[in-house]
């Protein structure tokens, strides 16, 4: 039973790794921009529900309803001004370039909120859980953020494979020059996956808040793990993201389970392992390498 | 009287310094069929690319139905009308064959030309319209993409080394669409690097030799040993003959 809820809290921490790697894979896929910046723009999101919203009289638990789309606009101007001038020039840019913006949002966050932890505020939720067995606790924030990261990844794939738009974004990912001789704006496609991308952070940032402490510096390991999941799973497969993120979680309970120092550890030994195995990933294509 | 579609007025393209595209002119009416042939290296290609928007110009300037494109972005040239069907396909890969027509559907004028139409031209694609464009074969993918670029209702084709990489019976059946096309009022501007096929189909020819104009005419003023001197230089040919037939 103890191995059991271990899995359990592996699946659990495993959702919130898929609902924050999924827009790093987009961005990826898509533009082929590997977006440094994309730990640091979840954690202002998780600022911006702390801070700001309520004064706009939202409660912090609510904040996601604005800002979620509130960043997918950010997204969308970062991409059509900063990522793209960066992509015109080569693609080594991108990677100084939100490297860049990296640092900067740190030292910002820093400089106005000081390294003070903060939590999004959830009320009494947050002590909540089920406990269906003695030694299983199942907590509701955690399950919350599980349900939303497989509610994106499903719409998101609904969206990529049904709707024209998805087509297209789909398209521009394979062949932006083509996309264009069939009259398709490839920036604007751009924007738009980017917007989307910007929108899922801002979701995995809040829920991060939800479930932990977090301080300007939280993004760095986040994205670490977020690049755990999307290699596990295998770029470009938004199930691989979800089954990437909760093999990583597993493992990395596992680890603790033992020791809590060896978390981190244990997951990256499975994604050296999957890397040295399967580098395509456990649901990646071989050509997605080429 | 016809209708001219499509007009370059003294193009000149570089790649870097290389000069690959000098002042060339030419017109393509509605209904007609212009092919560029010359040699690889001539600068058919980027002459294509450039008219589709893909390329910069150096200088000159590319009108379509009295308009000047030549600022435009190959996306707002390809919603005016203006189709290129690029050398190698240039399928989208991972999309299913309906998926790649969809695309190509996308932004498309009013026109004769729609899927079930494109379906109706080529019989197989119906039964297979599910598969992923990577899985069919060079001709097939060829057809794609004419398909691809039909669906858009363009006012004028440009096909791009359609024959390269495949073989003579496919080729054939890819060549046969051209009069049935243009019955629509299309004008297609063929490049073609096997000079028969190209100037069997052309009305008129336009020869490239180092990106410059070395001859024009309609395909039926024109004698082979003509053409076969504007494609390789008429000094070459003059001292040491060509060994391979252009054809």
């Amino acid at each position: 039973m103890i191995w059991l809820n271990v899995v359990i809290q592996g699946v659990l921490v495993g959702g919130f790794y898929a609902l924050f790697a999924c827009g790093l894979s987009l961005m990826f896929g898509v533009m082929r921009v590997i977006n440094l910046a994309h730990g640091d723009m979840a954690v202002v999101a998780a600022y911006v529900a702390v801070f700001l919203t309520p004064h706009a009289h939202i409660p912090e638990v609510w904040a996601f309803v604005v800002v979620a789309p509130l960043f997918g606009v950010v997204g969308y101007v970062v991409q059509r001004t900063l990522i793209q001038k960066s992509i015109d020039r080569d693609p080594f840019t991108t990677l100084l370039v939100t490297f860049g913006l990296s640092v900067i949002i740190e030292n910002l966050l820093l400089e106005i909120y000081s390294s003070n932890g903060q939590i999004v505020n959830v009320g009494e939720l947050i002590v909540k859980s089920w406990h269906p067995q003695t030694i299983i606790y199942i907590s509701y924030v955690s399950l919350a953020v599980l349900a939303a990261a497989v509610a994106v990844l499903g719409l998101l794939q609904v969206f990529l494979s049904k709707s024209g738009t998805g087509r297209l974004i789909r398209a521009v990912a394979d062949d932006h020059e083509a996309a264009q001789l069939s009259g398709t704006n490839y920036r604007h496609i751009f924007g738009i996956a980017a917007a989307i991308a910007f929108a899922t952070v801002a979701l995995a940032g809040i829920s991060y808040g939800m479930m932990t402490e977090f301080a300007p510096t939280s993004g760095g390991i986040n994205l670490l793990f977020a690049f755990e999941t999307v290699v596990i799973g295998g770029i470009g497969s938004l199930w691989g993201t979800l089954v990437g993120g909760i093999a990583l979680g597993v493992a990395q309970q596992f680890g603790a389970h033992f020791n809590p120092e060896y978390q981190v550890l244990a997951g990256n030994i499975l994604f050296l392992v999957v890397l040295a195995i399967r580098p395509e990933g456990l649901f990646g294509k071989r050509t997605a390498l080429a | 009287m016809s209708e001219i579609l499509l007009e370059v007025d003294e193009l000149t393209v570089h790649h870097g310094q290389l000069c690959a595209v000098d002042g060339v002119s030419f017109k393509v009416d509605r209904g007609e069929v212009l092919t560029m042939v010359g040699a690889n290296g001539a600068g058919k290609s980027t002459l294509l690319r450039t008219v589709a928007g893909l390329h910069h110009q150096t200088s000159g300037t590319i009108r379509f139905q009295g308009v000047n494109v030549t600022k435009l972005a190959p996306q707002r040239r390809a919603r005016l009308g203006i189709a290129l069907v690029p050398e190698g396909r240039r399928l989208f890969s991972s999309l299913t064959l309906e998926e790649n027509l969809q695309v190509g559907a996308h932004h498309a004028a009013r026109g004769p030309f729609s899927i079930e139409r494109v379906y109706e031209l080529f019989d197989w694609m119906p039964a297979r319209r599910r598969q992923r464009a990577w899985q069919f074969s060079g001709g097939e993918q060829q057809a794609i993409a004419i398909g691809r670029a039909l669906v858009a209702n363009p006012q004028v084709l440009l096909l791009d080394e359609l024959s390269l990489g495949l073989a003579p019976i496919v080729i054939e059946r890819i060549y046969a669409l051209i009069p049935d096309i243009v019955a629509h009022g299309v004008g297609i501007l063929l490049v073609e690097q096997d000079v028969t096929l190209g100037v069997g189909v052309a009305d008129r020819v336009h020869c490239m030799l180092e990106g410059k104009t070395s001859l024009t005419g309609t395909s039926g003023e024109l004698t082979s040993a003509q053409i076969e001197r504007a494609y390789f230089g008429g000094e070459m040919s003059a001292t040491s003959p060509p060994h391979e037939s252009p054809a």
